[in-house]
């Protein structure tokens, strides 16, 4: 295009036919061809906005969204809002909060204010249920004795914080607590209580333990994509077909034929204690060394292959050229040959890392609860507790840890920076 | 003429077979598979598919209510009854995942042990979580978690389900506490407190199980010394010779109950299927195929007193043991698992 550009400007190009300008022409033809292309990648672009760019949105709103008391209890909200905090609500924010717990009885309405609330303070769920089941209240008697006297806990103020706390349309609550943090009485942001953090550990423990199994598949795979990227292509093929077969066969059996191979009983262990390097079992299951083994057998294909193919287009004879002209191998090789592999190392280390980082079934099976990464944990909330907040919150870090981790790649690895550095 | 209408009598049966073979569609029962699952199929749906006609589609699950909630807010019920632990039923009916149930069309409520009876659910059977070890492995036998604990009289792993239910509830046992105190103590801070620190002291011998199937082959391949386990896996594990036995004091039980989710397509059969399980007869076939008791008391007499005396309801086996507290686990099952979860992690 700009060499297009360039050109114009230099030499002015003279008129055809019509009149246009060539130039002018030129412009109305590179526009006809992007609109072909555009139209050519649209139904992509439809089924990537409708399969996955829109349920990935949906999904982070339910990490902020905050409707079980914000829909349930409009008026007990309403009556709660100039509320001081420090001294007990007026009469009729409890009368609207009696009146709303009756309207709320027997639906599942009352179950989802109890769980919410209960996710303020443990107990507060059992409060709720027991209260709608003495509602509704005769409209003769005054609404707060009448609460007070079906639980002491509604004299309470903290049990009137906690209606007011919940109550926004949207929480940061979820978002906060994947990083830890909480929001204390007074409003301020803290780190949460020392024995309920966890996820800020999880989540540099998924950034280790990828760093390790993709450092593991480089130095596994670099060798075999440079032995298959020089051996003749009968060989290659051969070998080629060594790579993929694993590939076809399902993660789940692969990671089962782990356990077979590694439980105490297992090969490996009495191929040890027959050589007699240990005399009893060692334990390589359910810890780190297990679910790296079997991470490293499962995505090592994921490495090989972009490897391969970048090494496949670099031509021997720029080694042969340094190697005529007196460079040592491996002198060489590191010179001339490496950087030309660099394209595949990002791609396939890319590649591997980001597979990992959302890898669920090895470490769920393979590992003990010290090698759960983060993905476990979304799993846990959206099928064990049903929290789907929460279940979003972790999905939105781990989405953009991903991001941020591309971004970085595309800063210092990516394809215009291999360019850069290899013109240089 | 003739046979101009005996042929239209005969498409007319056909279409109309045809028709009622629709109308009496399959019905899909899910359960947590394994033996439990082989053992209800022994006692349930083979025999409920023979009297009836109505064909058993058998699936099973890993208790995710997830899917339970998907599907009813979708308005796409393929499931008709599903197997749930009780905090699960307690819970997934009060939020509307399941239909309410008619006591009168199943039976007598007085023939049925309370738990059983529930607004959405029909009780099963009566289960057990205890303390199991491997005979061959162990010389003397441990009697109670305290000896769980008991890392120099016993060395080796142990397995624990990783979770908070059960694990806390253990831990505060071999602390001391009574059983009926565990949960009073679980409920206060403190309490929760004390049973972490229990298991503090354990941690590094401990190996984590999720599915019910790992304790008795982990017991049986000599990865684990004791394990907690389901009853009627160990049970399962015995019948196929392994030395496996079990601990009764301590243990902990619960009732698993059918329920038919929300919107079933065919919610008639789901509850003549349930009825047919909780029939007296059928339910003492149960029992006698796994070691799990019981909820229609009418059955017990019908059981054989050696298979009896392996069930969590024999009078002797409950001796010691505990009933779980649904309405705790309910209550504080979210903010015991996130720490149990932060805890584990570690």
């Amino acid at each position: 295009m700009s060499t297009a550009v360039d050109t114009s400007a230099a030499v002015p190009l003279p008129a055809e036919g019509d009149g246009t300008p060539l130039k002018k022409r030129l412009r109305r033809a590179e526009r006809r061809r992007n609109l072909l292309f555009g139209a050519l990648i649209l139904p992509l672009a439809l089924v990537v906005l409708v399969a996955f760019i829109w349920p990935i949105g949906s999904l982070l709103t339910i990490g902020v969204d905050n409707p079980e008391i914000h829909d349930n209890l409009p008026r007990t909200l309403a009556a709660l809002e100039d509320w001081s905090g420090s001294a007990p609500p007026a009469e009729a924010a409890f009368r609207a909060l009696a009146d709303e717990l009756a309207a709320a009885k027997g639906s599942p309405a009352i179950a989802a204010i109890a769980k919410r609330l209960n996710r303020e303070n443990a107990g507060y769920r059992s409060l709720v249920m027991k209260t709608a089941r003495k509602l509704p209240l005769d409209a003769a008697v005054p609404a707060r004795e009448a609460l007070i006297a079906i639980d002491a806990q509604w004299g309470e103020l903290a049990t009137w914080q906690a209606i007011h706390r919940a109550g926004g349309a949207l929480t940061p609550f979820y978002l906060l607590a994947a990083i830890d943090r909480v929001i204390d009485a007074d409003g301020n942001i803290v780190a949460a209580p020392e024995d309920e953090r966890i996820y800020v550990d999880v989540l540099l423990r998924t950034f280790w333990m990828s760093l390790i199994v993709t450092v593991c598949c480089l130095t596994l795979g670099f060798p075999v994509a440079y032995l298959m990227a020089s051996l003749s292509t009968r060989h290659s093929n051969m070998l080629m077909i060594f790579v993929l077969l694993p590939f076809w066969t399902s993660v789940l059996v692969r990671v089962a034929a782990w356990i077979v191979l590694l439980q105490n009983e297992g090969l490996v262990n009495r191929l040890l204690m027959w050589i007699g390097l240990t005399d009893s079992p060692i334990q390589l299951l359910f810890n780190r060394f297990g679910v790296y083994v079997a991470m490293v057998h499962i995505l090592l294909p994921f490495m090989v292959l972009p490897l391969y193919s970048v090494m496949k287009g670099i031509s021997p004879v720029y080694m042969r050229a340094a190697l005529s002209l007196g460079c040592p191998p491996f002198r060489s090789f590191w010179k001339i040959y490496f950087p030309q592999t660099l394209p595949g190392i990002g791609a396939g280390g890319l590649l591997v890392f980001i597979m990992c980082m959302g890898y669920y079934i090895t470490p769920a099976l393979l590992g003990g609860p010290k090698e759960q990464m983060l993905s476990y944990f979304i799993a846990f909330y959206t099928n064990q507790t049903i929290n789907w907040g929460m279940a979003a919150a972790l999905s939105a870090v781990l989405l953009a840890a991903t991001l941020l981790l591309y971004m970085v790649y595309a800063r210092y690895l990516g394809p215009t920076r291999v360019k850069y550095m290899k013109a240089r | 003429m003739k046979h101009a209408a005996s042929f239209l009598r005969a498409a007319v049966l056909v279409a109309l077979g045809g028709a009622v073979g629709i109308a009496s569609a399959d019905i899909t029962v899910i359960s947590f598979g394994g033996a439990s699952q082989k053992a209800q199929d022994k006692a349930y749906y083979a025999p409920f598919s023979k009297a009836t006609g109505v064909k058993v589609v058998a699936g099973e699950y890993n208790g995710e209510q997830a899917k339970v909630k998907a599907m009813v807010e979708a308005g796409n019920v393929t499931w008709d009854v599903l197997e749930v632990e009780s905090p699960e039923l307690v819970r997934g009916c009060e939020e509307g995942l399941f239909e309410k149930i008619d006591f009168a069309q199943v039976g007598d409520k007085a023939d049925f042990v309370p738990a059983a009876v529930n607004e959405c659910g029909v009780g099963i059977f009566v289960w057990s979580t205890a303390l199991a070890y491997n005979a061959d492995r162990l010389k003397e036998a441990p009697t109670s978690w305290a000896d769980f604990w008991n890392v120099d009289k016993f060395p080796g792993k142990r397995g624990l389900r990783k979770g908070a239910k059960y694990t806390l509830e253990f831990a505060l046992l071999a602390d001391g506490v009574p059983t009926s105190d565990v949960y009073k103590v679980l409920a206060t801070p403190a309490g929760v407190d004390r049973a972490f620190a229990k298991l503090d002291k354990l941690k590094a011998n401990i190996q984590w199980w999720e599915a019910g199937a790992q304790p008795p082959q982990l017991l049986a391949s000599g990865d684990l010394v004791m394990s907690a386990a389901y009853n009627g896996r160990i049970s399962a594990a015995q019948v196929e010779g392994k030395n496996l036995k079990v601990v009764w004091n301590g243990s902990i039980y619960d009732v698993d109950s059918w329920t038919i989710p929300k919107g079933s397509p065919n919610k008639a059969d789901a509850l003549k299927f349930i009825r047919f399980a909780s029939q007296p007869e059928n339910q003492a076939v149960f029992s006698g195929e796994i070691a799990y008791g019981p909820v229609n008391l009418k059955a017990v007499s019908a059981i054989d007193a050696k298979v009896a005396a392996g069930l969590p309801t024999s009078p002797e086996n409950m001796q010691g043991a505990m009933a779980t507290d649904t309405e705790f686990w309910v209550e504080h099952g979210e903010n015991l698992e996130q720490r149990f979860n932060a805890w584990a992690a570690r």
